[in-house]
């Protein structure tokens, strides 16, 4: 076993160049300002008090709106696709989940221009609806067709951890989840989904993050002068030339995203164990009985 | 004994595969049957098709004589000790065998005292709080054992419950099986490929293979009385003769007729004669009935087994007392010690 270890130094290497490296200079960036001619660098706060404004705060707010939204749509989409695929014979859902991933292998650019023809103006939905006499509705550069971007390119995402958590859980439990008189959807509530839940949240996981730092997307389809915080990052960093404050931005998204993951892992341990807590009784009875050890002969 | 459960002419396709070519059999109250037999020869799919999870392709299962072939498993009085437990892995002890008692919404205090009570009697009392993954797979065992019987069914069915436990445990575990079925008193379905085990604890075995069953009867009746040569070589060991039954008592095979205390089969039909390795002897030459020579001693703890070379074949026999290879010796055994089955296709 031992000498296996030697092989994981190659992945500490890039980890360090690739992942904790950036990460230090982010953080180096967003605590400091330009100095003067001695000092090339200075330790100032101001960066995250600059922040403070209420007009970057409300784009901080639409970019959490928008990702919660979009997480929230991919899922209530994501999980019935999921949990239909992976009801499907063997053959059948490898076809299904490659059709599900395919779209992917084509360039997100290449994906969200085709939504802009879609939706715009002189689009195939703006035609289809004035061909059967409804007049024409305006969708592109609005938060709506911003969301229907992210939720199409986010979706496999979502969809893909489900059917996985969902095919690996042991048939036998919802059979027996049955036997001991459960319906259908009983069995689905108490035991199905709440065997899924890891696969729920490694989806949400995965859609969200990339929800709320996506500037792409909303740059496409929502407008130029459309903001979320990960546009305003990107002007930061491209237009502007203020990295320091554009860290700084950074830092406080990334702070933001990394407590609410923790709230919700939180949330999901914690609904474990109020479960097992729900018959008050057996604590007591736990305690109070000896526990027979090696009663197995 | 009432019969509870009966099985019609059930038969079972899988993509055109024929599992079970028509089964007919009465389950009682009260009792401990056994679905005994070779993987593959259907046992399984048979008590799925009684516990629901299975549909049959033809034929019907009547419950207290009504028809209950279409009802989802969650409306049959019948609950099930799973292969693999299946135990729901987010819920303790407590919560796994609360299960079926919470779904019907029972009092809490209701459930809590048969929940206690159930987990004293498979011995886990004061396991309720424990997970799932903190115990042994004996214990695990008992879980689901307990979350069954909880629910009071008419019907327990096990599918292989001890296949996973190791040779001593499950030998524990067989004998408290069937005391707990004699505890609360109802009918277990017990699905084994394991002979000793289905001799050990079944008031009635049912002997299947190849989606058919070969023999219904008493453990002892299995054993002594096999009906045929499938039923003779699956359960225990034996010597199996081809032969011809001259008339009622009397049978020839190696060249001799013999007296036996078989009857009703035709005069001059060919038959299959059982001879159990421990109910042959070894004697001195000229004090038995078949000459042979001892061609090799194996030692197997309690006996042991030499096999004995005559003109006609090999014969096992199984004796405490030692003997040596090369030495002429004759074979003898009793009249009753001769089964005479009919004769059938080849194994």
């Amino acid at each position: 076993m031992k000498q296996y270890k030697k092989l994981v130094s190659p992945y500490c290497f890039w980890l360090f160049a690739l992942t904790i490296i950036p990460m230090m200079l982010i953080a180096f960036y967003a605590f400091t300002s330009k100095g003067t001619e001695i000092t090339t660098f200075q330790f100032t706060l101001d960066n995250f008090f600059k922040f403070m404004d209420p007009i970057f705060l409300s784009v901080l707010m639409r970019s959490l709106v928008l990702g919660v939204l979009t997480t929230a749509i991919c899922f209530l989409i994501g999980y019935p696709i999921a949990y239909m695929i992976a009801k499907c014979k063997e053959n059948t859902q490898t076809i299904l989940i490659l059709l599900i991933t395919i779209p992917t292998w084509i360039n997100l650019l290449m994906r969200t221009y085709a939504w802009m023809s879609i939706l715009s103006n002189n689009g195939i939905i703006n035609n289809l609806l004035q061909s059967i006499g409804l007049g024409r509705v305006h969708m592109m550069y609005t938060d709506f067709a911003v969301v229907i971007g992210m939720v199409y390119n986010f979706l496999p995402f979502m969809i893909l951890p489900i059917h996985t958590s969902l095919t690996n859980m042991d048939k036998s439990l919802t059979e027996a989840s049955m036997d001991l008189g459960a319906s259908r959807i009983q069995t689905f509530f108490k035991v199905t989904f709440r065997l899924s839940l890891s696969g729920v949240l490694t989806g949400i996981t995965m859609v969200f993050l990339p929800a709320i730092s996506a500037f792409v997307i909303p740059k496409m389809l929502g407008g130029g002068q459309y903001s979320l915080i990960g546009n305003f990052i990107e002007q930061q960093f491209i237009t502007v030339g203020n990295w320091h404050f554009g860290s700084a931005v950074s830092l406080v998204l990334a702070v933001i995203v990394i407590v609410l993951m923790a709230l919700i892992y939180r949330v999901e341990k914690r609904t474990n164990v109020s479960n097992e807590d729900e018959e008050g009784g057996n604590k007591r009875y736990g305690k109070r009985k000896k526990i027979r050890k090696g009663s197995m002969h | 004994m009432k019969k509870l459960i009966e099985l019609n002419n059930l038969t079972k396709e899988f993509n055109g595969q024929v599992v079970l070519k028509g089964i007919h059999l009465d389950i009682h109250e009260n009792e401990f049957m056994t679905l005994l037999g070779p993987s593959g020869c259907g046992k399984t799919t048979t008590l799925r098709i009684v516990g629901g999870f299975e549909e049959a392709s033809n034929g019907e299962v009547l419950f207290d004589g009504i028809d209950i072939s279409s009802l989802p498993p969650y409306k049959r009085e019948v609950n099930t000790v799973f292969q693999k437990y299946a135990l729901f892995p987010h819920m303790n002890v407590f919560d796994n065998v609360a299960f079926g008692l919470k779904i019907k919404k029972l009092d809490k205090a209701i459930i809590e005292q048969k929940v206690l009570r159930m987990l004293n009697l498979v011995g886990l009392e004061g396991f309720e709080k424990r997970n799932i993954s903190q115990l042994s797979g004996g214990q695990q065992q008992r879980v689901a054992i307990a979350r069954a019987l909880v629910n009071e069914p008419k019907v327990l069915l096990l599918d292989e419950p001890l296949g996973a436990l190791d040779l001593k445990l499950r030998k524990a575990m067989q004998i408290e099986l069937k005391n707990i079925q004699k505890e609360v008193g109802i009918t277990f379905v017990y699905v084994t490929h394991d002979q000793e085990e289905a001799l050990t604890m079944s008031d009635t075995i049912v002997v299947m293979n190849d989606g058919s069953i070969q023999q219904i009867g008493t453990p002892t009746d299995i054993y002594n009385e096999p009906e045929n040569r499938f039923v003779a070589q699956f359960i225990g060991e034996s010597n199996i003769v081809e032969g011809t039954f001259v008339k009622d008592f009397l049978v020839e095979f190696d060249g001799q007729q013999f007296v036996c205390v078989d009857k009703g089969f035709d005069e001059g039909q060919d038959v299959d004669i059982v001879l159990r390795p421990e109910d042959l002897d070894i004697v001195e030459v000229g004090q038995g009935k078949i000459e042979g020579t001892i061609s090799s001693i194996i030692f197997k703890g309690v006996h042991y087994e030499i096999m004995v070379e005559t003109d006609e074949r090999m014969y096992k026999v199984h004796t405490t007392d030692m003997s040596e290879v090369g030495k002429k010796v004759n074979l003898d055994f009793w009249p009753e010690d001769i089964h005479v089955m009919e004769k059938m296709g080849t194994y």
